[in-house]
C-alpha cells in the first residue's frame, strides 16, 4: 500500500516563544524547531501500517529549508522517501493544504495520515481541506486505527467519550495523541537518513486567503497572593474567592 | 528530575555539531528521559543494573557504533559516540560504563587485535546485545600498576591453560565472554574467555556505596583451559589493555559532562524555587557564585571534549590527551554534583533528586581507568619526560 504522510515543522514545545519586530510573526532567533507532535504520530502508524501490510512510505512538509530536518527524523525513524514544498513565507492553511493536494493528486495514495492539528498556529484546517480537496473522506482525532483490505476502522476521540467509525481507502486520518507511542529514531536510521535524498519543489499555490495583523502575547499571570498557612486562614481565604476572583 | 532536560550549552557549541550528532544525542537524550530517569533510582537502592533495558539499547545503536557496519556497527563518528555518552551518563554512571565496557573495553580490542573469525563471531552478536562482555585487568595486588599482574596462561595442547583472579570487573557476574589479560611466558596477552569454560566463575562484589546500578564482580580462572583460536592474536604487551583503556576513558570524559549537567540543571531549578528569608535562594551571591562557576566548568569541559573528538576523527589524538580531558571532567564534575548537593541542603541527600547518586557514582568514575593522579602523572611524564608514578624514573 502506498502511505502518505504531511508533516510539519514546528517550535519546541518548551520554547519562550517572543514575537519579531514586525508585530505579526514569531521570532525565530533561539527557538529550537521539531517535528509537529501529532505528525510525530501519523509517522509512526505510518510505520506500523507498513510494516504490518507492506508497502511504501512517503513524507511531504511545506516550510522553509531548515524543514529538511523533520523530513530527515521522519527517514530516521524509517520513512523511505520525503518532499520540501519550499516556502521562504508563511503559508496560511488553505495555501498549504493546497500545495500538498497538488502533490498527493498525481500519487494516489492509499492513505493519508497528518497530525490533528500543528502546535504552533493551532488552526486544525490542513487534514480536513486537503481531504475536500482530494474528494477523500477525512477522520479527525483518531486514537486508534485499523486498516482490512479496503476498510478502515477509526477510534475518534469525541466530547467525554469515543467514537467508532468506518470507512473505505483512500481516506485522509487526522492523528491525535494516543494513537500509539512514536519509536525513537534508532542510531542507524539517523546515519543513513542523511546519505538518503531529499526531493525538493516550489509551491504551485503562494496566495493566503487569511492574513495575520498582530500577533501578541498573554499578558503574564498576577502574582500569587498567600493568605496564611494555617486553618486560621480559610475564611478569608474563601472570602476573597468569593468577593474578588468570584469564583464560588 | 529533569524529565524534559533540553541541555546545557552556554557556548552555542552546538553550532559546531552537525545535524546528525544532534539528532543522536536528541535519541539518546529521549531514552534516557524515558526509560532510564524513571526507574534507575529503585536499581540504584536494589543494587541491581537495568537488564531489561538491554535489548532496547542494541535496538537503537549504542553497542560499538564507531565500528563499520560488516561488523554491527554503524561507523559513527567520536563526536557523536561521545554526545551519545554525556547522555547516557546523565541518566547513570552505571549505564554508561556499561555502554563504555561493551563498546570500548570488549568490542574495541576483539576489532582491533581480533582475528577474523573472533570478529565474525562476536561483534555482530554484541551490537546486538545478544552477548555481554567484560574486561579483566585489575586484580587485587594490581590496580594502577597492571603491568605486575600475577595472572598466567601456559602453553598447553591446542590452547593455553590459565590461573589468576581479576576485581573490580564490571559486568563480570553477567558477561558471556572475558576479556582476560594475562602473562604468557611473562609477557601480557589478550584471552577470550567465555562463560561454560570449565575453572571459571565470576562472584559479584557486593556493598558498594557507587556506581549501584551497575554490577561489578570479580573473575576467578583455575585451571581454565583457552583454546588456540581464542587468544587475541594481534597484540602482546601492556599496549594492548592500555589501548582499550584510552578508549573507554574518552567516553568517560564525556560521559560525566551529562552527570555534571544533570546536576547543575537539578540545582539551577531548585535554586530559583526554594525561598528563604523572603527570596529565592538563587538570589544570593554565594548560590550564583556556585552556579556560575558550575557553568563554567561544565562550558570549558564541553569545548575538551568537541576538541577531543574531532581530533579522534581526525587521527591527531594523543593518550595524553585523553588522559587530561578524563582527568580534568571527572574531577569538576565530582566537584559540581557536591555543589548541586550543598544548594538542595537537606533535599539534597534525598533519592528524589539525582544529585548523591551522581556525586557517589562519579567517585568511581574519578578512580576507574586510571586514577586522577595517575593521569596526572601520565600528563606530567609527557610534559617532564620524566615518569614519577615509577621508582627507576627514567623515561622510555
Ligand atoms: C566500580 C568500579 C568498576 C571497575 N571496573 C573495572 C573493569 O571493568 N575492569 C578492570 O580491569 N578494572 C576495573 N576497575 C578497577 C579500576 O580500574 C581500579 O580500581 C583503578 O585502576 C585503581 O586501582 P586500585 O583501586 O587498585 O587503586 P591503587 O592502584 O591501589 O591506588 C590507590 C591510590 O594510590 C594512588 N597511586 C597508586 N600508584 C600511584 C603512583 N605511582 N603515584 C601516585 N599515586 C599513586 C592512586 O591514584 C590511588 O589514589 C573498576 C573499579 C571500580 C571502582
Amino acid at each position: 500500500m502506498k502511505i502518505a504522510v504531511c508533516i510539519s515543522q514546528v517550535p519546541d514545545t518548551t520554547t519562550k516563544v517572543k514575537i519579531g519586530s514586525d508585530g505579526k510573526s514569531i521570532d525565530p532567533s533561539g527557538v529550537t524547531f521539531i517535528i509537529n507532535p501529532y505528525d510525530e504520530f501519523a509517522v509512526e502508524e505510518a510505520l506500523k501500517l507498513k510494516e504490518k501490510q507492506g508497502g511504501e512510505t512517503f513524507v511531504l512538509t511545506l516550510g522553509k529549508d531548515s524543514a529538511k530536518e523533520v523530513i530527515r527524523k521522519a527517514y530516521a525513524m524509517g520513512i523511505e522517501k520525503g518532499l520540501l514544498i519550499k516556502s521562504e513565507t508563511e503559508l496560511d492553511s488553505y495555501a498549504v493544504a493546497r500545495n500538498l493536494a497538488d502533490v498527493l493528486k498525481d500519487i494516489n495514495a492509499d492513505i493519508i495520515l497528518c497530525g490533528k492539528q500543528s502546535i504552533d498556529f493551532d488552526n486544525n484546517q490542513v487534514g480536513s481541506l486537503l481531504a475536500e480537496m482530494l474528494g477523500l473522506p477525512s477522520i479527525s482525532v483518531v486514537v486508534g486505527l485499523t486498516v482490512e483490505g479496503n476498510k478502515v476502522r477509526a477510534e475518534r476521540e469525541v466530547e467525554g467519550g469515543k467514537e467508532v467509525v468506518e470507512s473505505t481507502l483512500p481516506v485522509v486520518i487526522c492523528a491525535q495523541r494516543g494513537l500509539n507511542e512514536p519509536r525513537y529514531p534508532n542510531l542507524k536510521g539517523i546515519m543513513q537518513a542523511k546519505s538518503k535524498p531529499i526531493e525538493e519543489k516550489q509551491p504551485a499555490y503562494t496566495q493566503n486567503k487569511i492574513e495575520i495583523l498582530s500577533m501578541s502575547l498573554p499578558k503574564p499571570k498576577p502574582k500569587g497572593k498567600i493568605v496564611g498557612t494555617d486553618l486560621s486562614a480559610v475564611p478569608e481565604l474563601v472570602r476573597l474567592l468569593r468577593e474578588e476572583a468570584k469564583v464560588i | 528530575m529533569s524529565a524534559n532536560f533540553k541541555g546545557v550549552d552556554y557556548f552555542n557549541i552546538d553550532a559546531l555539531l552537525s545535524e546528525e550528532e544532534k539528532m543522536i544525542r536528541e535519541t539518546t537524550r529521549d531514552f534516557v528521559n524515558k526509560e532510564v530517569i524513571p526507574i534507575i533510582e529503585h536499581h540504584n537502592q536494589a543494587m541491581t543494573f537495568p537488564k531489561e533495558l538491554i535489548p532496547q539499547m542494541a535496538e537503537l545503536g549504542f553497542f560499538g557504533p564507531t565500528l563499520p557496519a560488516e561488523y554491527g556497527g554503524l561507523g559513527m563518528n567520536n563526536v557523536a559516540y561521545g554526545l551519545m555518552m554525556a547522555e547516557l551518563e546523565r541518566g547513570d554512571s552505571g549505564l554508561r560504563s556499561f555502554a563504555s565496557v561493551q563498546s570500548g573495553l570488549v568490542m574495541y580490542p576483539i576489532y582491533t587485535y581480533g582475528s577474523e573469525e573472533q570478529k565474525k563471531r562476536w561483534l555482530p552478536a554484541m551490537a546486538k546485545g545478544e552477548k555481554i562482555g567484560c574486561f579483566g585487568l585489575t586484580e587485587p595486588d594490581y590496580g594502577s600498576n597492571p603491568g605486575g599482574m600475577i595472572t598466567t596462561a601456559k602453553k598447553s595442547d591446542g590452547g593455553y591453560i590459565l590461573n589468576g583472579a581479576k576485581m573490580w570487573i564490571t559486568n563480570s557476574p553477567i558477561s558471556d565472554v572475558a576479556v582476560v589479560w594475562a602473562k604468557l611466558d611473562g609477557v601480557v596477552n589478550g584471552f577470550l574467555v567465555e562463560r561454560d569454560f570449565k575453572g571459571f566463575s565470576t562472584p559479584e562484589m557486593k556493598g558498594k556505596l557507587s556506581l549501584r546500578a551497575s554490577i561489578t564482580g570479580e573473575i576467578i580462572l583455575q585451571d581454565v583451559f583457552v583454546p588456540e583460536e581464542n587468544r587475541l592474536p594481534n597484540v602482546t604487551g601492556l599496549k594492548g589493555p592500555l589501548s582499550c583503556l584510552n578508549q573507554a576513558r574518552y567516553g568517560i570524559a564525556w560521559g560525566v559532562l551529562g552527570a555534571a549537567m544533570e546536576c547543575y540543571v537539578t540545582a539551577l531549578e531548585y535554586s530559583l524555587s526554594r525561598i528563604q528569608f523572603d527570596r529565592p535562594i538563587a538570589a544570593f551571591q554565594i548560590t550564583q557564585e556556585k552556579l556560575v562557576w558550575m557553568l563554567n566548568e561544565i562550558t570549558k569541559g564541553q569545548l575538551m571534549c568537541y576538541k577531543l573528538g574531532r581530533m579522534k576523527d581526525e587521527g591527531t589524538l594523543k593518550h595524553t590527551h585523553v588522559s587530561m580531558a578524563k582527568r580534568n571532567n571527572c574531577e569538576f564534575a565530582l566537584t559540581v554534583c557536591r555543589m548541586a548537593r550543598e544548594i538542595l541542603g537537606a533535599n539534597g541527600i534525598l533519592d528524589e533528586y539525582p544529585v548523591m547518586r551522581h556525586a557517589n557514582n562519579l567517585e568511581s568514575v574519578k578512580t576507574y581507568e586510571g586514577t586522577h593522579e595517575m593521569h596526572t602523572l601520565i600528563i606530567g611524564e609527557d610534559i617532564t619526560g620524566i615518569p614519577a608514578f615509577r621508582a627507576d624514573e627514567k623515561s622510555n
